[in-house]
């Protein structure tokens, strides 16, 4: 365990840290409600996952493995900036593989394969009040959190099935945490939802422009809102996957070529070479 | 032969009103009123015009406020006192017990005849209150093609007539009319002259101010007179 | 009689001024099951401060207003918790504003307007909402295939009718109304009033109306306060302040009405 001279471990300061796992056991003691915290500037732009790493620096300790996944993917941009960044500032060990990392950072998706008690999820959260396009005055949002007055996340439903015959959010899907809260879920895809309930998994949540934290203990309910006559669905597109034929994973379109050819993939990255590596084949896939 | 029970007695009834935008200049209109009406008894107020009949009849009705004395009104077997009743327990004895037939009609624009008589019929479900309605304005020469209008285009006489059907659909036991033959012709004039005796064998009682000595004559048992008022200093 | 014998909302010893100027002087009210109550008198006499403080939107200086919930209980509406007082205002309670734009949501269709205080309630069967929609909207005639439209596609009439179905469609047994046919053309008028006059009637729904229109009062009020400078000048039955005025103010707010 090396980290680069001059910061200190994990970047952050001591007292920062402190700070911010005091404001994470606050939020662990409320599942699905919003602490303030003083977000630090952190060395890349709000909206590239500041609140996801400053919650991960605070967490982080030198024995975790750390994995960082992006849209599912451990190889986009963001991601393997992020674990550089870790790899750097802390010298922790990092990894792809969903199963041996003890701490998960993720961009706007849950893995594939069901996370386990001694792992940690942190998510990068843009916005983290679900009532935000609904209700403009952040005084009245908390008001409603605080009463838990949800009717008008409700009526956003109503208006969605009215107008188009089922639900229409796809992402960041509200959810009702431990029966009492609102909770933004983060981007996810309404796929990820139904794992977040009662997940073995501490997950963690930081929105660092909006400087909030927010968490969901292991085990605890999360459910998705919906009508008694029309009930939650989660959707994926119908194909398997292209390369490792897998017919109940999320899946990423790809246009493959440039006559328009297009591939499904998953989106879980690990998820898929995992199984190509167990010998699945998908359609378009070449053994591995 | 027991003579009816008395349904409306006033004691010592006086009114006043004083005009503040006339720097305060007060009008006794009445002063020591006693009245007794029995059932299906009849009485006219009698006196020359601006002695105070009217206003009479809108203190017994509870729409003038009395300054002095009591309006004993027989209400659900006991007397209720108009004057120092709670105002909601005026509106429960105007609903069940003392109908008023005023000279004006003053309705929600917009409701049609038809309506606005059934909607003051009592303890009749909406379908047979209408029929009920229909059946009275009927027999006040109401044409049907007018039923489902609402009066407010109506001539004087069929308003009247509208506010006769009105007032007389309850049924109630005791009547206040106030000129209800004023702008009628004769025929509609003998249909109110016959339902008022109606109501009177029915056993209401009666107080009403007829200017038409031969309507007066019709059906009024007697008389009571009252006297010109003396303008206060 | 015995039940109503019992006043739904009671308020004693009301005040609060805005500086040097009062609002409220000393105010009693009391309402019963099923009675309108018209608080009349001009701008600025205080009345729609008085129906503020009479629905807990606004505490007074000094007095207290009590009201009694479905099971007898009387509840000091100004030292009421404040989730307690918003559930009461979602549920039992409704508010007519003057201008229905503060009451709808422009960006949600008629029907989720509607439906939004049977959601709030924790109604969660989305077809049933709908069809109690459909229905408070026939209710308020407006034409249930307008069900899915904007309220901003409708008309000032129509707007005004809407937040009706929206306030009643929980059936509150207490509805407050601010100028309700304030700023609608007469021919409107007329038919709003007549909707409110028969759908409080037939709901038995107790109401207190603020209105400076004498007439409205008349069409729609049991009992009258007339309000000045804050103090209540005259109360009684309405047609008793309004054919009968006693205090110079009514008598001039009743002389200076126009006849049409």
């Amino acid at each position: 365990m090396t980290s680069a001279a001059g910061y200190n471990f994990a970047y952050l300061d001591e007292q920062t840290k402190r700070m911010i796992r005091r404001a994470l056991l606050k939020a662990v003691a409320i599942p699905g409600h919003q602490i303030p915290f003083g977000s630090r500037e952190m060395p890349l732009p709000y909206g590239w996952g500041t609140g996801g790493i400053q919650v991960t620096a605070a967490v982080l300790g030198p024995d975790d493995v750390l994995k960082v996944i992006d849209q599912g993917a451990d190889d986009t941009t963001n991601a393997v900036s992020i674990r550089r960044f870790f790899a750097r500032t802390a010298g922790v060990a990092t990894t792809t593989d969903t199963a041996a990392a003890t701490l998960i950072q993720t961009r706007h998706r849950i893995p594939e394969k069901p996370l386990r008690e001694d792992q940690i999820l942190v998510y990068q959260v843009p916005q983290p009040e679900p009532l935000s396009r609904l209700e403009p005055s952040r005084a009245e949002t908390r008001r409603m959190h605080a009463l838990a007055e949800y009717g008008l996340m409700y009526v956003k439903l109503y208006e969605d099935i009215t107008r188009f015959g089922h639900v229409a959010i796809s992402y960041d899907y509200p959810v009702m945490v431990n029966g009492r809260h609102l909770m933004a879920p983060s981007p996810i895809p309404a796929f990820d939802n139904p794992k977040m309930h009662r997940m073995a998994a501490l997950q963690l949540f930081g929105a660092g422009r909006e400087k909030r934290i927010y968490a969901v203990p292991p085990y605890t309910s999360v459910v998705s809102l919906d009508f008694d006559d029309h009930p939650f669905r989660t959707t994926r597109a119908p194909q398997c996957c292209g390369l490792c034929g897998a017919d109940s994973s999320y899946l990423d379109e790809i246009v493959a070529d440039d006559k328009g050819g297009r591939l499904f993939v998953c989106s879980d990255t690990d998820f898929c070479e995992e199984r190509r590596a167990a010998g699945h084949v998908g359609p378009e896939g070449v053994a591995a | 032969m027991i003579a009816p029970p008395v349904m409306l007695r006033t004691e010592g009834l006086a009114k006043r009103f004083t005009l503040h935008l006339q720097g305060g200049l007060q009008l006794n209109v009445l002063n020591n009123v006693d009245l007794e009406v029995r059932a299906g008894e009849c009485i006219a107020l009698a006196g020359p015009s601006g002695a105070g009949k009217s206003t009479l009849l809108r203190s017994l009705y509870g729409n003038y406020r009395a300054d002095a004395g009591r309006i004993l009104v027989r209400h659900n077997g006991g007397f209720v006192d108009i004057v120092s009743a709670l105002p909601r327990h005026v509106v429960a004895v105007r609903e069940e017990t003392l109908g008023y037939v005023s000279q004006f009609l003053r309705v929600v624009p917009r409701v049609s005849a038809l309506d606005i008589v059934a909607d003051a019929a009592r303890g009749l479900a909406p379908d047979a209150a209408r029929a009920a309605a229909a059946a009275l304005l009927h027999r006040l020469n109401i044409p049907a093609s007018l039923h489902i209008l609402p009066p407010a285009t109506f001539s004087g006489g069929e308003q009247q007539r509208i506010n006769l059907a009105r007032g007389f659909i309850g049924g109630h036991p005791i009547l206040l009319l106030d000129e209800p033959t004023a702008s009628l012709d004769t025929a509609n004039r003998d249909v109110v002259i016959a339902m008022i005796r109606e109501a009177k064998a029915g056993g209401a009682a009666i107080v009403g101010i007829f200017h038409d000595a031969f309507v007066r004559d019709a059906i009024a048992d007697r008389l009571y007179q009252i006297a010109p008022y003396q303008q206060a200093a | 009689m015995n039940l109503d014998d019992a006043p739904l909302l009671t308020a004693r010893g009301l005040n609060l001024s805005f500086g040097a100027i009062p609002a409220l002087v000393d105010v009693d009210a009391d309402l019963w099951p099923g009675e309108m109550l018209a608080i009349v008198g001009e701008s600025g006499s205080g009345k729609t401060t008085l129906l503020n403080v009479l629905s807990g939107k606004l505490a007074p200086r000094s007095g207290q207003v009590w009201y009694r919930d479905p099971d007898c209980i009387q509840h000091d509406v100004h030292a009421m918790p404040q989730p307690a007082l918003r559930a009461l205002h979602r549920s039992d309670w409704g508010f007519v504003h003057q201008n229905p734009r503060e009451n709808l949501r422009m960006a949600v269709s008629a029907g989720g307007n509607v439906g939004e205080r049977l959601m709030a309630q924790g109604r969660r069967h989305y077809g049933d909402i709908r069809t109690a929609a459909i229905d408070w909207l026939g209710q308020v005639e407006i034409d249930a295939d307008r069900i899915d439209d904007l309220p901003r596609t409708f008309s000032g009439g129509m707007l005004q009718r809407l937040q009706i179905a929206r306030t009643l469609v929980t059936h509150p047994r207490l509805v407050f109304m601010d100028e309700p046919t304030g700023g609608l053309d007469v021919s409107v008028q007329a038919r709003l009033l007549d909707l409110i006059r028969s759908l409080v009637r037939r709901l038995g729904i107790a109401a207190v109306l603020v209105t400076h229109d004498l007439a409205v009062a008349r069409l729609l009020a049991d009992r009258t306060m007339v309000m000045q400078r804050g103090e209540v000048v005259e109360a009684g039955l309405t047609d008793q302040v309004l054919d009968d005025p006693r205090h110079p103010y009514t008598q001039l707010l009743v002389s200076s009405v126009l006849q049409a």
